[in-house]
């Protein structure tokens, strides 16, 4: 079965220099399951192709349903060198969203 | 000792509703209202300002706030704390003194000195501290000529001291936002400085509070629409326990949500490990902290853990960088993004014939693929209504971005077609003023409190 993430999860990204950080939170237990199986640093890399530039580190928040991504070399320089629209990676949560998952039914 | 305090976010950052911490003070019952007015730059941005007028280099927003909050804040016996007061805490404190004198009210103010060490950095380095970039390792000898601004972060402890001390009022300098809220509970709650796990629980509900409305229903990516009345937000509030519990909530009678998610949301934004969330004042585990939703807006925070404090406090230096603009064209239906892609195409030809330098030239679509780039799903262009066309450079050199910003306008008559919004003028070269982060060993620097009264 496919799902968006945007269905079973919510978020928020921020700047952290030049490195964004991703925080996705899953609404419930069956849902953090799905995203700590799934949201692999491989799998997040790979969705965020041509845009994080660097590595992506991955912490488990099991206590909050939540992982917390940080994307490398992403804000083009980050803070204020960034001439980048969104320099602060505000978006990036929703953009981690978009992905869709096979998962078991 | 209290029972309980409450402690009220009153801004999140310099630029935040200006109301916030009025209807703070007003609406409801707290004993603390905290404001953290600092984002990285700012600094450099107030030093600046204090370059021209000796007397300023503190928030602005601060004294006809103060004209406003004091009478009441003085009324019920509300404490307010700050770091707005830049890299002029104590200017800041006069600009509030002259007010309450005004006012005829007798308020007892204290400033925390002693986190600029611009002057100091030569002395620093010869001492041993090289002060390299903790993020690139870089030297800082070169930036040391360019530097703006340099400051230590502290944390809760000098704010305890001016409190024990009697203030109203707290002003400092660069002070972590997180400490602004841990120290009231540290001082009405008797907490040691090796109470760890407490003083991660106060860095905790700073956390939560530091960026204002966002952790009471502002920018909430789950169910954003069920967050009723964000004209009339509330912004957040920390009810504080002795034993480190902390119940978020916000004034009834406004506007916002706090739930789940609203402050699980806040707990995630802009951290790093989550294990490790350092602060002057202890090392907090953010994977240790349990909510409840207890309904009714208050969600309770308890079972956090933390380790000792690191040996080092963070510094904070800005240095001139170069210049920047950014050029917008909006161009209409048809073929929207393909007239801004030519036009683009058309600019960079010309900005490559005058032989201009820049570090970088980036081109983005708005409306169209500028947020999540690759990621963006792929429309027909025939249903793309309009697009802004934003291009903006970079460089060391003022008059090619300077020359940039008269080269924008004429793409309009000379460029494709349908191309409007050009309005208030030339792009003006701005200054780019970068942050260089590090670190400096506790025992090279030492905050001082000073009570100033009228």
């Amino acid at each position: 079965m496919k799902i968006r993430l945007l269905d079973i999860a919510h978020g928020r990204s921020g700047d952290k220099g030049d490195a964004a950080n991703v925080g996705i939170i899953a609404y419930d237990d069956k849902g953090y399951q799905i995203i700590k199986n799934h949201l692999t640093e491989e799998r997040v890399k790979r969705h965020f192709e041509g845009i994080c530039l660097g590595k992506v580190e991955r912490f488990e928040l099991p206590n909050l349903r939540a992982l917390n991504f940080m994307l490398h070399n992403t804000l083009g320089g980050g803070g204020t060198i960034s001439l980048k629209h969104d320099a602060q990676g505000k978006t990036l949560a929703a953009a981690l969203l978009r992905m869709e998952l096979e998962i078991e039914e | 000792m209290k029972e309980k305090i409450r402690i009220a976010s009153g801004q999140g950052f310099w630029g935040d509703l200006i109301d916030a911490p009025y209807h703070q003070v007003t609406k409801g019952d707290v004993d603390y209202l905290v404001m953290d007015y600092l984002a990285e730059v700012t600094m450099s941005i107030l030093q600046k300002q204090k370059n021209k007028n000796p007397e300023l280099g503190y928030a602005k927003d601060i004294p006809p706030l103060m004209e406003r909050i004091l009478p009441v804040c003085k009324e019920k016996n509300i404490k307010v704390i700050t770091n707005g007061g830049g890299v002029n805490p104590e200017g800041c404190a006069n600009a509030i003194l002259e007010i309450a004198e005004r006012l005829n009210l007798n308020v007892k103010v204290a400033v925390v000195l002693g986190d600029n060490i611009k002057d100091q950095i030569d002395e620093i380095i010869s001492s041993g501290c090289e002060l390299n970039n903790m993020e690139t390792g870089e030297s800082i000898n070169l930036v040391k000529d360019k530097l703006l601004s340099a400051n230590v972060y502290f944390g809760a402890f000098p704010i305890v001291k001016a409190l024990q001390n009697g203030a109203d009022i707290v002003i400092t300098g660069r002070t972590t936002d997180t400490g602004l809220t841990l120290a009231p509970m540290i001082y009405e709650f008797g907490w040691k400085d090796n109470d760890y796990d407490l003083l991660s629980a106060g860095t905790v509900a700073g956390h939560i509070l530091e960026c204002g409305g966002q952790a009471s229903g502002g920018n909430l990516l789950a169910d954003w629409e069920s967050v009723e009345n964000l004209a009339e937000i509330g912004f957040p509030i920390a009810e504080a326990y002795p034993n480190g519990e902390v119940i978020i909530t916000k004034h009834e009678n406004l506007g916002g949500k706090v739930s789940f998610e609203t402050v699980a949301e806040q707990l995630l934004y802009e951290i790093g490990d989550p294990k490790n969330y350092i602060t002057p004042d202890c090392v907090a585990d953010f994977t240790s902290i349990q909510l409840e939703d207890l309904g009714n807006n208050r969600v309770r925070v308890f079972n956090v853990k933390g380790f000792k404090e690191t040996d080092s406090y963070k510094v904070s230096c800005s240095y001139q960088y170069g210049f920047s603009a950014i050029g917008n064209l909006t161009y209409s239906w048809p073929q929207a993004v393909t007239k801004a892609k030519a036009a683009d195409k058309i600019l960079r030809k010309r900005l490559e014939n005058l032989n201009l330098t820049f570090d970088e030239i980036r081109t983005e679509i708005v409306g169209y693929d500028s947020c999540h780039g690759p990621l963006s799903k792929k429309i027909n262009e025939d249903d793309v209504n309009e697009v802004v066309l934003r291009i903006a450079v970079r460089s060391r050199d003022y008059n090619s971005v300077e020359r940039f910003g008269k080269e924008i306008a004429p793409l309009i008559l000379t460029g494709p077609p349908s191309v409007t919004g050009f309005a208030g003028g030339r792009p003006r070269p701005s200054d780019v003023v970068a942050y260089w982060p590090a670190l400096i060993p506790k025992n090279l620097v030492k905050p001082q409190v000073k009570i100033m009264e009228a």
